[in-house]
């Protein structure tokens, strides 16, 4: 019978169960009450954002497929396209760093070839708390080495090059540490296939790997706050097996060839009762299974489990009547399970049966499409950082970008990205430690690059402003390295929405992700919500992270790292400007004054943009020999950066400016890009055509970084010790 | 002259060495299926890098039971150049092409970089387009490519000129820096390095070609 402790348990609130009661017109079965919970959990049916998603924009010339479909799809050119999302796997990650970042992995590749796409590329946006914290620094170290082996499992057997991405620590993330993955596929433009069961009569095929009770609730989890008994919810973290998965991936794409497949749609969260309401719903269509001819590898499995299990590697399709023997003749190949196990009909109704019973019956709009809607109250964003700046002084500003430059956030990732096979299809035209990383597609000729951007402190400090600059940031490492930027994904990782503070971070990030959409022309064409990211009542910070993708030819890389000296190096965009207020949310702020205060950087959209188009021209007219993007760190950070090539090439940079030397070097203002070049005259002709700054800085010097203003040197210092702290830092740090 | 490129089901590399061969070198090429009992009319074979069916176990173990694996070991026994590139190497070693082991890295993790080989014998099919001693630029990528042997056999390895490539700056601990070795018959190279993902100035080094086309230049002779 059907308690108010059992509505409880399934994250369920009262009103909710009315509303179940009311659509059914009676009082659910257990069955059908696990099925309504995980179906309407935050995660599947993202009721608290949903009502704000609409403010993004979705379309453009080059916009395939929107927003509510298993991935966004950009057309490319060429006969050609590609599918892109990004995807939060943060719960899982931290009750189990291995299995929960490998299954996230996983959970996003299927995403793209569902859609008939070979997945070509993935990235990662981590944060954790930091590796050093006092009291929980060895779990954390535990957490990060798991998540990254989890992600190199995965990757690199399944044969996806892991090509880039980000990784962040601070403490906020201690008890909800963020593991976001993206992944890119390709195919061709007239090869796409839908998640949408059509045509009554035709046959329901569920392929892939045995369905057991692993990950039972695993979307229920996502959509619940962490207690001190997280632990005990490992059961509910899924095991991956990407050998599987790449027998599933051949499989697919082999059986699409046959033109037999009608829909298909993989199973993540809410594994069988997801693909099947969705796939029933968008075709307008009902689904009538049969549990007892699921191939199941644990004996004595109930109803309730077989719908609920999110065991990895399976999918559903609807195949024409007629042709199933084709199909399955292709999974038969790759030894995999191809089974009938229902059929689509007509009234509308998910139908779940087993031994001759029905165990659930529920029309499966209810499912996908009618649950709950909520405008959660939202007031002011929550924020526990003053608006004034502490007083400070530099003592040495050598020593303070040595700090920075050794510091979690900004040291080397190679320790990270070296584990992840990044070269895999031999399309890696820029591999990770670049601005952007850049993938050729051999069947067009052309290349795609992508980024990933987000920056909780901006966030915390400004949500709104947080999103415009993840979005500004991620546009401009595209444009860096040439690429027109053209279509975005998002992962938007909060608390508890339930919490009106909380609420307003992510109804102000929503809106502020929009506004710069918008003015950079980057769709958001998918992504996903991850809330209530909460340990004991200490949410995360805000953190909407970005995923942009540019498209540009194929050709050799533009670089960040200085190639020769006596180049001249160009600050494209020029100094930008700061104040007290505005240095709050810098790194500056955090590894030399250990303060987070005030906003975070200003931006002018109309600039940057104008700065990006200036540097697209560049790179495309070849008068680059390196050019990286300032961002966290400053001028001095991207300085150092772009000294730490193989050639070991420093500059000599000297400005005329009024800002105080902290600011100077260090301040986080947007819009800028360090060049060196042999063509500074055609560099800064361009710039002033496009109605932008380009400071002639420097030139390129062997070995050594300085930075003067107004003949006075600031820094002053040699680039082999300043390199060796960057590059072994994260290591050291892991050592604890 | 056609080359064969072997596709067991968890194979990743079989596409790039596919292109590598067809596209880059410009010879023929097909993809062999791993339940074939026959190289068929293939001049050359590739077992290329992957996760062959999986490799839980041991890298390689399964393979070896395969039935192209048969048809392999035979084509080798005829003298039919056999190229093992990485997961492919291991799959030699399983199933005795070649003497030795490939375990886990020292460090205990995957790594991809690119390394530098050095060219310790042009006496073979697979590097007579390069110069003894010659310094070569490809990445490795792999989780368990240390190659171990009892002394014995690396001393005869060395003593039989079988040392075609050694790490200068030896990334996963191997015995006496090697990457790759051949058979005694000199017609079957095993090597983790990735010859096939170096095969174009665009990926960063072309230094994995000269292996290709020695292999093109032995077929012709």
């Amino acid at each position: 019978m059907i308690t108010p402790e059992l509505i409880a348990s399934h994250q369920l609130s009262q009103e909710e169960y009315a509303r179940i009661v009311s659509l059914l017109d009676r009082e659910p079965t257990y069955t059908e009450l696990g099925i309504f919970s995980v179906m309407w959990s935050e995660h599947c049916s993202y009721k608290s954002s949903r009502l704000h998603l609409k403010k993004l924009p979705t379309r453009s010339e080059l916009v395939v497929q929107g927003p509510g479909e298993n991935a966004g799809i950009i057309d490319i050119g060429g006969g050609y396209a590609i599918a892109f999302k990004i995807e939060s796997h943060n719960h899982p990650s931290f009750i189990e760093p291995f299995q929960g970042a490998a299954t996230g992995v996983g959970g996003i590749l299927r995403d793209i070839f569902t859609m008939g796409a070979r997945p070509i590329a993935v990235m990662d946006s981590l944060r954790f708390g930091p590796l050093d914290d006092p009291q929980v620094g060895p779990r954390n170290r535990r957490i990060l080495a798991g998540v990254v082996a989890g992600i190199a499992h995965y990757g690199n057997c399944f044969g996806v090059p892991t090509v880039g991405g980000e990784c962040i620590f601070e403490p906020a993330y201690n008890g909800n540490p963020l593991v976001n993955v993206f992944a890119l596929g390709v195919f061709k433009k007239n090869e796409i296939f839908y998640a949408r069961a059509s045509g009554v009569g035709n046959p329901v095929i569920y392929v892939g790997a045995k369905t057991g009770r692993d990950g039972i609730h695993g979307a229920s989890m996502a959509s619940a706050e962490f207690s001190e008994e997280s632990s005990q919810k490992r059961p509910n973290v899924q095991v991956g097996d990407p050998f599987m998965e790449k027998l599933l991936l051949e499989a697919c794409l082999e059986a699409m060839q046959t033109g037999a497949i009608v829909g298909i749609q993989d199973m993540g969260a809410a594994g069988l009762t997801c693909s099947t309401c969705e796939m029933g719903s968008r075709g307008g269509t009902g689904i009538e299974i049969d549990l007892k001819l699921v191939p199941q590898r644990e004996t004595g499995m109930t109803p309730y489990e077989i719908m609920l299990s999110e065991s990895q590697e399976r999918m559903l399709l609807v195949v024409e009547k007629g042709r199933e023997e084709e199909v399955v003749r292709v999974y038969k190949k790759w030894g995999l399970d191809a089974v009938i196990i229902g059929v689509v009909t007509g009234d509308g109704m998910l139908r779940v049966k087993d031994h001759g019973g029905t165990v659930a019956e529920i029309p499966n709009r209810a499912l996908a499409d009618e649950a709950p809607l909520y405008d959660r109250p939202h007031t002011t964003p929550r924020r526990d950082a003053p608006m004034e700046a502490p007083e400070f002084r530099s003592q040495n500003l050598a020593a303070d970008l040595a700090a920075l430059v050794s510091s979690p956030d900004l040291c080397s990732k190679r320790w990270i990205w070296e584990q992840y096979d990044h070269m895999v299809r031999t399309n890696t035209i820029q591999v990770p430690g670049g601005d952007a990383a850049i993938v050729r597609v051999k069947e067009t000729g052309s290349s795609v690059a992508m980024a990933l951007d987000g920056n909780g402190r901006y966030a915390h400090l400004s949500p709104r402003e947080g999103a415009w600059l993840a979005v500004a940031e991620c546009c401009r490492n595209l444009s860096v390295v040439g690429a027109l930027p053209v279509a975005a994904t998002n992962c938007l990782n909060f608390g508890n929405p339930e919490r009106p503070e909380i609420m307003a971070q992510l109804v102000e990030a929503i809106e502020g992700m929009g506004e710069a959409c918008r003015h950079f022309e980057t769709p958001i064409t998918g992504g996903n919500v991850s809330l209530y990211n909460e340990t004991l009542g200490d949410p995360v910070f805000p953190t909407p992270v970005l995923g942009i993708v540019g498209l540009m030819k194929t050709g050799a890389p533009v670089t960040i790292d200085f190639k020769q000296p006596d180049q001249i190096v160009i600050l494209l965009g020029g100094l930008g400007g700061c104040d007290e207020t505005r240095f709050g949310g810098t790194e500056y702020a955090k590894v030399v004054l250990h303060r987070l205060w005030g906003l975070p950087p200003a931006l002018d959209m109309d600039y940057e943009k104008r700065v990006q188009a200036a540097m697209r021209e560049i790179v495309d007219r070849g008068l680059a020999a390196s050019a990286h993007d300032l961002s966290d760190g400053g001028l001095a950070v991207a300085l150092a950066e772009a000294s730490f090539g193989p050639a070991g090439i420093g500059a000599e940079l000297s400005f005329q400016s009024e800002l105080r030397p902290e600011f100077l070097l260090f301040h986080e203002g947007p819009s800028r890009v360090l060049i060196s070049t042999e063509w500074p005259g055609e560099v800064c002709r361009i710039a002033a055509e496009h109605g932008v700054e380009a400071l002639r800085a420097g030139f390129t010097v062997a070995g050594k970084i300085a930075i003067l203003n107004h003949w006075e040197t600031l820094i002053d210092c040699e680039v082999q010790p300043l390199r060796e702290s960057w590059a072994g830092a994260l290591e050291a740090g892991l050592r604890g | 002259m056609k080359f064969g490129v072997v596709v067991f089901p968890g194979s990743n590399c079989d596409h790039d060495a596919w292109y590598a061969v067809s596209a880059i070198l410009g010879q023929p090429a097909e993809l062999l299926w791993h339940d074939s009992a026959s190289v068929g009319d293939c001049d050359a074979v590739i077992l290329p890098g992957g996760f062959a069916y999986g490799d839980y176990l041991r890298c390689g173990a399964i393979a070896k039971f395969s039935p192209v694996m048969g048809a392999v070991k035979e084509f080798a026994r005829q003298g039919g150049l056999v190229l093992g590139i990485c997961n492919g190497f291991q799959i030699l070693v399983e199933s005795g092409l070649l003497p030795g082991a490939l375990i886990r890295n020292r460090g205990l993790k995957f790594i991809c970089r690119p390394v530098r080989l050095r060219t310790e014998t042009t006496a073979c099919p697979f590097t007579s387009a390069a110069a003894e001693g010659q310094v070569l630029t490809m990445p490795i990528a792999h989780g368990e490519g240390c190659y171990y042997a009892d002394d014995r056999t690396l001393d005869r390895l060395e003593a039989e000129d079988r040392v075609v490539f050694r790490y200068l700056d030896n990334p996963n601990g191997s015995l006496r820096d090697i990457a790759g070795i051949v058979n005694e018959g000199r017609n079957v190279l095993g090597m983790m390095p990735h010859p096939e993902r170096a095969s174009e100035p665009l990926m960063g080094s072309s230094d994995g070609l000269l292996v290709l086309q020695s292999m093109a230049a032995a077929l012709v002779i």
